[in-house]
């Protein structure tokens, strides 16, 4: 989970390595929507296409990529697209235009064959509503990705125990989903993704039907999850602040289309417009910004004697060192001198906190 | 576990779009007072003049015609034409298997092998075992009870001969509904195409369906199972497809995204979720496979339907009580025990840890059942049910009371009768002035005017009314009053014309009342039987005002206060599982057999419906809008006319609906009891084989009349419920 500038360019540049990349993605709901791509109308507004076509684009022209073992949010308000965007990847929607490559495979011009496999593989998402079957025991539920595929039902007792276990709901197994909290449920779905030992997992605003409490708990589990299991993970959310708390890098959607993509603090320190400004203006900075984002050159009367620290140290957590310390704190990488901070650039950005522009 | 699925069950439901007429809601008013007022003075000025009074014994060219296609297609049949080679077979099949089952099951002097396989003990020790297995102990004693109660009463063997019928039926709904359940709920075009066919069938009363599989099928075990499965299949169909497609969407997705493939979906997630339901279909299946089996006694079907058709018939209420109360019986076991499997079901998938206690006693109870089968076999007091005494003496003692209420009461009963007949039936107050003694034109005229002014013409109303025009014109020309000779060729093309006619409407859509209206009364007209089916529709409005009044008094009454619903509604609903012929018993004993007991029978029969409809559509008026009334000072009554009732005037359009449809049907069955009309001339027509025609046309008479109130009310309906939300 780290979140440094450079992230960015390492994630886009390791083409071939991709766990999954999207290029220009469309979706359009509506009469002859496969005409629309391409097509001048594409341009329009969402409301000037409704008008004009009875068609509304879902999801306009995204790409991006996704590294190995990275945690990737994409996050909007709601009728942003995003979960749509989610479900084309794995043609739960069928996508009007665009590539997908999973592991270099392209998923849109799969066989049904070929993405059974791959959904009974490689990828395996967690939902808003959990999805579960009632009819089914917490073990069962879990092992049914394992069932659809043939796993003998011992194995998948056994794997399945396993996830439950992982997933801390140990004793559970033989309960029933109704007889579970949301929160418990949900944990289910996560332990039933799990059970496949996918390369991806999507997950769908997994923790929106949750009450707070229980969704930090639950964002912590898949912080957690992410360290022992290391899975790339593709994560849809409202909430700007699971956003930042989990993702390495956040893509901003509005109206289908893609608005900012980076690293949390580069969303926080640089919004790309109104729109994302607007949604990071309650953010608290310190919590987000790292040392990187406040660093300086050195002023030549300064000396070069403070502790030092890595770049990708946040705000929050430096602060007490910086300020303790007698001299401007070195911000160091592999033993190069990047920038230095004082108690003026960490103050500037708490104090901007209580006052925002 | 009856009508909890209303929504669905209900063809009115899917009503059409509305139609656009805003701020012509006075003025339609004024114009009906109009029409009713010029209807009166017109219907006294030609009182009694072309009225189409057919006398009973003769035919028009039409009902000749039919008579003759029936000598036709027996003919056709004896020599082994191949069009109906494949309905032979499927005839044979299913004699057969009924025969064998009776065979297995019947001990039957009248036929060669006399005795059973399985003898009475045999067959309750099975019966009691199933109701175990599937539905619990105490589903168990009833099932025990009940099946010895039908050999006390007298009645083993219809009874016997009636689960054979109904079971047969809905094995066969089941092979054929639940895939097309299926079917259904995966494809829009299926369900676009199957429910307006659906519709038609629950839309028809049950004796329409009788007369054309006669025609078929001919009288007997064929001709029963399939009406009977006919009439029966819709609710699982529906019910079971309404179930699978609601089943969680998420769930689906999220079984999708795990690599299900549609059989995995099918099997694993859908069916077992939607399970519950299917089962409230089935349990409406065989509810209604058990009302139809009775009634398709009148076709020559076995069973327990013989011998209170035959009571019915000469006035005798001891024998049809007795033979009811095996019905009802039969019913509520039948009921229970389908609702109990359904409730279960859930419970034992998920009591892994009684699993083999259970599996035990099943076990050792399937050992005892199978002794007790094979002693069946082989010594007879085991295997003819022992004569009882109990049957005829109940009887006699109902046949004792009745006459003793009728010496007592009777003078009342009889006036009551009466009276009721002459404010409500007999002109010059009374609707038969209006439809039955009016002249024809009038009466058509009349009811056109109507079904426009409430459900509307619809879009392009000047082609429509050009159509129905032709269309009345055709039916006059051809009903046979004026041609003398059959016009073969014509009568399919004329046929072929209204179906098209109705079809090709619906198709365009954008329909009101009119055509499907105007295409009815010329079907009436043309088959020959106006006056009869004005009788039947005299009665049916009469009848359905009273329904009416019962459900908006009984259905606020539920609606405002939950305790008087949770006590009145599971009356209802047993009332609502009773088979049809069931209500004319009470009806007989108290009151002399012609229209007005035929009119008590169904108001009975369609109550219940029509108070659950009303009671559904006031409790749904919404919480906060009442609050908002209550908290504004209403009075109870200035909230009952102000808020509660305006707001649920959709439900309660949607109430007059099923009333009339569940009325026409039981009007029609009170042909039985001196109802006269349609009904009479139905079962008169499967008893006399010269007036089979006649009874065929009036079975469509009968469907044609059930269209026209079922469009007009459902057009109504549409209108009205777009006026509640404007």
């Amino acid at each position: 989970m780290t979140a440094t500038v450079d992230d960015v360019g390492a994630a886009a540049s390791t083409d071939g390595q991709s766990a999954l990349t999207v290029n220009n993605l469309w979706k359009v709901f509506g009469p002859r929507a496969d005409k629309i791509v391409g097509s001048p109308e594409a341009d329009l507004s969402r409301a000037d296409l409704l008008a004009q076509t009875g068609c509304t684009a879902a999801v306009r022209d995204v790409s991006f990529e996704v590294s190995p073992g990275e945690v990737f949010v994409v996050m909007g308000l709601s009728g942003s697209g995003k979960s749509t965007l989610v479900r084309c990847l794995t043609r739960l929607i069928e996508p009007t235009a665009g590539q997908v490559l999973i592991d270099g495979e392209d998923v849109v011009s799969m066989s049904d064959t070929r993405l059974r496999e791959l959904r009974r593989h490689h990828v395996s998402m967690v939902f808003q509503h959990f999805g579960l079957l009632p009819h089914r025991k917490v073990i069962d539920n879990v092992g049914y990705g394992l069932e659809v595929r043939g796993t003998s039902k011992a194995d998948r007792r056994s794997r399945a125990q396993e996830m439950v276990d992982l997933v801390g709901l140990s004793g559970n197994e033989n309960a029933y989903p109704d007889q579970l909290s949301g929160g418990m449920q949900q944990r289910v779905g996560l332990a039933r993704a799990l059970a496949v030992d996918p390369s991806i997992l999507l997950f769908d605003e997994p923790f929106s039907a949750l009450d707070p409490l229980i969704r930090r708990d639950m964002q912590n589990e898949v912080i957690r999850l992410h360290h022992e299991v290391g899975k790339t993970m593709v994560f849809i959310t409202h909430d700007l602040s699971e956003a930042l708390k989990l993702g390495d890098r956040i893509l901003i959607m509005r109206d289908g289309a893609l608005i900012q993509m980076g690293t949390p603090a580069e969303v926080v320190a640089t919004p790309a417009d109104d729109y994302v400004r607007d949604f990071v203006s309650e953010v608290p900075r310190s919590h987000v910004l790292t040392l990187a984002w406040v660093m300086r050159p050195p002023r030549p009367d300064e000396a070069l004697t403070g502790p030092e620290m890595a770049p990708d140290t946040i705000v929050r957590d430096a602060a007490r060192r910086v300020i303790d310390a007698a001299d401007p704190v070195k911000v160091v990488d592999n033993g190069q001198l990047l920038g230095v901070v004082d108690q003026d650039d960490i103050l500037r950005v708490i104090v901007a906190e209580e006052t925002p522009s | 576990m009856t009508v909890e699925l209303t929504e669905i069950e209900h063809p009115a439901a899917e009503a059409p779009v509305p139609q656009d007429d805003e701020g012509g809601g006075r003025l339609r008013w004024i114009a009906l007072g109009v029409v009713v007022v010029v209807w009166v003075i017109l219907g006294v000025i030609f009182h009694g003049k072309g009225t189409q009074d057919l006398p009973v014994s003769q035919l028009t060219a039409f009902q000749e015609w039919l008579n003759e296609l029936r000598n036709t297609i027996e003919d056709a049949k004896f020599n082994g034409n191949p069009i109906f080679l494949p309905i032979d077979w499927l005839s044979e099949a299913l004699d057969w298997t009924v025969t064998q089952l009776q065979n297995l099951f019947v001990s039957d002097s009248s036929r060669p092998q006399g005795v059973a396989q399985v003898g009475w003990a045999g067959v309750v020790a099975l019966a009691v075992w199933v109701a175990y297995a599937l539905s619990g102990l105490r589903i168990a004693i009833l099932a025990l009870a009940v099946m010895l109660s039908f050999g006390w009463l007298g009645y083993w063997e219809q009874s016997i001969d009636t689960l054979i019928i109904t079971g047969v039926s809905v094995v066969i709904c089941v092979i054929i509904g639940l895939p097309t359940g299926i079917w259904m709920s995966r494809s829009k075009r299926v369900t676009s195409v199957l429910t307006p066919v659906l519709d038609t069938m629950q839309t028809m009363p049950s004796f329409a369906y009788l007369g054309p599989l006669v025609l078929i099928f001919g009288i007997g075990n064929p001709g029963a199972v399939v009406a009977t499965l006919i009439y029966a299949l819709p609710p699982l169909i529906r019910i079971s497809a309404y179930g699978l497609s609601t089943v969680s969407p998420s769930t689906v997705e999220a079984t999708t995204a795990l690599g299900s493939t549609s059989t995995q979906l099918m099997t694993k997630v859908q069916l077992p979720m939607a399970r519950r339901t299917i089962i409230v279909g089935l349990n409406q299946t065989i509810m209604a496979a058990l009302s139809m089996a009775i009634i398709a006694a009148f076709i020559a079907g076995p069973g327990l339907g013989i011998p209170i058709i035959d009571a019915l018939s000469v006035l005798n209420v001891g024998i049809a009580f007795v033979s009811g109360m095996c019905i009802v019986f039969m019913a509520i076991m039948l009921d229970r025990a389908t609702s109990a499997a359904g409730e279960r079901s859930e419970a034992t998938s998920r009591r892994e840890v009684n699993g083999q206690r259970r599996r035990l006693i099943l076990g050792i109870s399937a050992a005892v059942a199978v002794v007790v089968v094979a002693i069946s076999h082989n010594q007879l007091r085991w295997n003819v049910f022992p004569d009882s005494e109990w049957g005829r003496r109940i009887a006699n003692w109902v046949n004792d009371a009745t006459d003793t209420i009728s010496n007592s009461i009777g003078q009342f009963t009889r006036w009551l009768s009466d009276a009721f007949t002459e404010v409500f039936l007999n002109p010059p107050f009374g609707l038969d002035a209006w439809f039955v003694d009016a002249p024809w034109w009038l009466v058509s005229l009349g009811i056109l005017a109507v079904a426009i002014l409430l459900g509307g013409a619809g879009k392009e109303a000047t082609p429509r009314l050009a159509a129905a025009v032709a269309l009345g014109a055709a039916a006059v020309l051809m009903s046979g009053y004026w041609a003398d000779s059959p016009l073969d060729m014509s009568w399919v093309i004329y046929w072929g014309a209204v179906v098209a006619l109705l079809i090709g409407s619906s198709a365009v859509g954008g329909g009101g009342a009119l055509i499907p209206t105007a295409a009815s009364i010329s079907l009436i007209f043309a088959v020959g039987l106006w006056n009869d089916s004005m009788v039947t529709l005299t009665m049916t409005l009469v009848a359905t005002l009273f329904v009416m009044i019962f459900g908006i008094v009984v259905g606020v009454w539920m609606g405002r206060s939950r305790r008087v619903d949770a006590t009145v509604r599971p009356f209802l609903d047993g009332l609502q599982t009773l088979p049809a012929l069931v209500y004319l018993v009470p009806a007989l004993a108290f009151f002399p057999a012609g229209r007005f007991l035929a009119i008590i029978a169904a108001v009975l029969y369609a109550a219940p419906v029509a108070i659950k409809i009303t009671a559904d559509g006031v409790r749904s008026v919404a919480g906060p809008t009442v609050e908002a009334a209550q908290s504004l000072g209403s009075s109870r009554w200035q909230m009952i006319g102000k808020v509660q009732l305006p707001m649920s005037k959709g439900s309660i359009v949607l109430s007059a609906n099923q009333g009339l449809l569940f009325v026409l049907s039981m009007v029609v069955i009170g042909g039985l009891v001196g109802g006269g009309g349609l009904g009479f001339l139905v079962i008169n027509g499967f008893s006399q084989r010269e007036d089979f025609g006649k009874g065929l046309a009036a079975g469509i008479a009968i469907t044609a009349l059930g269209i026209m109130l079922d469009r007009i009310t459902v057009h109504t309906a549409a209108r009205y419920g777009r006026a509640d939300t404007a």
